[in-house]
């Protein structure tokens, strides 16, 4: 069996590391990773919990595929209340971390309560400690990662922590293990600051961790599903190429980029801050910003950024740390930095890319968040004397500067921190946030790809594109080509990529596969690893399951359907360029349908019929 | 007539050289020019053009013979590509 069927349950109040066996009717039904971590969650925490609360929980979950050599197998979940959101918050990682989690012999860390100092979690195989962090609390990601590894003498320790947005509590702080790998969105790092937890440092050395239930079925699923990757032109080529920043210029030709706080949908500089500038050589230096991809776990895809900033530049001409090679922008970073904001200077998003990563907060929500204040300013709302400094729009000196006070909790980065919606509301022009349930957008339009803008307003953890990715469809005709206007189709078509999608992230893959993996293709690597019926039904129940569960969680919490929305201006205000033009969401054309074919009452409350048939 | 060829990522290298990193150039075309002639006048494998767009308009496969272009229009064509 591909679960190693140990839970670690750290009470942190107490100072205690308790193994306990997995729920395997749990597993069974919901495989693993997200879906097995929200049941969890749902089970032992109120749904009305004060995400800072000490009875919040924290979990940290792997898939059965993770650690195994399935093709991208390193993925793991942190689940946990969000603070951004109220609802439920479950953030996706790649990288080591994961991998080495389950090495050690754990499918689960439950972390609960809230240490009277701070901690950092050692885990080496199967003894945990948690462990005295004064010495790292206030440092970096970057640096702290370094310090346990060096503390420890190992350097193939595997840390995920927080930076200081983690510590003081940035409501889109997020987890970074590697360096620059991030379970990055919804404030998963918030909590565990809150929790006094600095770190998780993991070495797994056991061969025995777990086991694969039929090793001739799986290896021959997944050297299949490796040869169809590399064949694949998206997977085999476009990703490892061009990283998902090959998507800038696409966007933007089809009007669908927001830009500007989503008064408009087209960047007339897209062009500057894409995936191809980054393999242009420098007028300055005569380097490209791209120095290599990067792959994490078992991953043949290889999209990862690694790039090298202009050392000239003026914001880390006296800054070393920032000249090496490090986490580059991937497109939702480099949307959300430059477009969102109206700025185009490569290098300087590069920068701000690089203080997202070392201090431990999301580029989306950040970047996001700066364009509504940017708006506010732009409208007068908002003064230099309250900022600091000036703030229109295209300032790239704004940007930095906001990203350096925002890491440390400074002057009005203090308010960044809060996100979008606070910050609009703050200043009375609530309207002027572009979030779904408080989570800022991420980079499509939801007037051009009518399907995002669905997705979007049904996504359990708030506006996110990696919870039914329509943008496939609507735009890569992946695996049918819809129009970015019609309707028609669109519910049932973002229900199967939504149930789909619970599926692959409870597995231990990358959602990345699905370019050009069916459920045909992932469901004999788990059927392989895992012992039990994963039949493709099967699997799509557990992956409706995991959704009305996530939606459960959302009702218990004080959600309703009027939270299944979108901001006026994307209902109201139409795309004013480009194909797109004259465009808004027709959001409540589809909503309806896509709460009928939920097996939903017109409120959007599963029916006990539904929730009969599913076992939730 | 003229319109605007864009080729993105690998495709730019079938534009000329000297316009290569502006991944686009204007195109002087007789009148009743389809997408899928300029295309194999550029010499862009068939099997690459993975997104075609015509001012923005999604162009599939099975239409790309049949579709004229008209003066000024942009005709912007990616590799298989996707992100996230």
């Amino acid at each position: 069996m591909a679960w190693t069927k140990n839970v670690l349950r750290v009470n942190l109040a107490a100072g205690t590391c308790m193994q306990e066996p997995l729920n395997m009717d749990w597993a069974r039904d919901y495989l693993g990773q997200r879906g097995l971590g929200t049941k969890y969650f749902l089970a032992e925490v109120d749904p009305k919990v004060d995400p800072f609360a000490p009875e919040n929980k924290l979990i940290f979950v792997t898939g059965p595929l993770t650690g195994t050599m399935a093709a991208t197998g390193g993925r793991y979940s942190v689940v946990t209340k969000g603070p951004l959101t109220g609802a439920i918050a479950c953030s996706n990682s790649g990288g080591y971390f994961g991998a080495e989690l389950k090495f050690a012999g754990w499918d689960m860390v439950i972390f609960e309560g809230t240490a009277p100092k701070p901690v950092y979690l050692l885990i080496t195989d199967g003894k945990a400690e948690l462990v005295d962090a004064a010495h790292l609390w206030g440092k970096t990601v970057w640096e702290t990662e370094e310090t346990i590894k060096k503390q420890h003498q190992d350097p193939q320790i595997r840390v995920a922590s927080i930076g200081h947005a983690g510590e003081i509590g940035v409501l889109y702080a997020g987890i970074v293990n590697d360096l620059h790998r991030a379970a990055g969105r919804s404030g998963v790092g918030a909590v565990m600051g809150s929790k006094n937890l600095k770190a998780v440092a993991v070495r797994g050395t056991r061969t025995d961790a777990y086991q694969i239930a039929n090793p001739d079925a799986f290896f021959t699923a997944v050297d299949a599903g490796k040869k169809a990757l590399a064949a694949n032109g998206v997977t085999g080529q476009g990703l490892p190429t061009y990283g998902t920043q090959v998507l800038m210029n696409v966007i933007n030709e089809l009007g669908a980029l927001p830009t500007r706080n989503h008064r408009d949908v087209q960047f007339e500089s897209a062009q500057a801050i894409s995936g191809e500038a980054m393999h242009e050589k420098r007028p300055t230096d005569g380097k490209a910003n791209l120095v290599t991809n990067g792959a994490c776990f078992g991953c043949t895809i290889a999209c990862g950024r690694i790039s090298r900033m202009d050392p000239g530049h003026f914001t880390i001409k006296d800054k070393p740390q920032y000249q090496g090679a490090s986490g580059g922008l991937e497109y939702e970073a480099a949307w959300a930095l430059g477009a969102a904001n109206g700025v185009s200077d490569l290098e300087a998003l590069t920068y701000a890319n690089f203080l997202c990563n070392e201090h431990g907060f999301d580029p989306i929500s950040f970047g996001a968040t700066v364009g509504a204040a940017m708006e506010l300013y732009d409208l007068g709302i908002l003064t230099k004397e309250e900022v600091g400094f000036e703030l229109p729009f295209g300032s790239t000196e704004a940007v930095v500067k906001l990203a350096e006070l925002t890491a440390t909790g400074e002057g009005f980065g203090k308010v960044i921190g809060l996100g979008s919606k606070r910050l609009c509301a703050k200043y009375g022009r609530p309207e002027l946030s572009m979030t779904v349930k408080g989570q800022e957008f991420p980079a499509y339009d939801g007037r051009g790809l009518q399907g995002m803008g669905l997705a979007y307003a049904t996504s359990n953890r708030g506006a996110c594109h990696l919870r039914g990715y329509m943008v496939s469809p609507e735009v890569l005709g992946i695996p049918i080509k819809m129009e970015p206007q019609a309707t028609e189709g669109k519910p049932a078509m973002l229900k199967a990529f939504q149930d789909l999608t619970a599926v692959v992230d409870s597995s231990g893959l990358c959602l990345f596969t699905t370019f050009a993996w069916g459920l045909s293709d992932i469901q004999p690597q788990i059927q392989g690893a895992c012992e039990g019926d994963w039949s493709e039904d099967r699997l799509l129940l557990v992956g409706e399951r995991i959704w009305n569960l996530e939606r459960e969680f959302n009702l218990a919490a004080g959600l309703t359907a009027k939270d299944d929305n979108l901001p006026p201006r994307l209902m109201k205000e139409p795309a004013k360029t480009g194909p797109q033009k004259g465009a808004v969401s027709k959001l409540d054309v589809m909503l309806p349908e896509y709460y009928q074919l939920r097996g939903w009452t017109p409120e959007g409350v599963p029916t006990a019929e539904t929730r009969t048939r599913l076992g939730v | 007539m003229r319109i605007t060829l864009k080729l993105f990522a690998s495709l730019s290298v079938h534009l000329p050289a000297e316009v290569r990193s502006r991944l686009r150039v204007e195109l002087d075309v007789e009148p009743g020019t389809t997408v899928a002639e300029v295309i194999q006048r550029q010499g862009i494998p068939e099997g690459q053009c993975a997104i075609v767009l015509v001012d923005g308009v999604w162009l599939a496969p099975a239409e790309r013979a049949g579709r004229v272009l008209s003066e000024g229009e942009v005709l912007a064509i990616w590799p298989p590509v996707a992100g996230g």
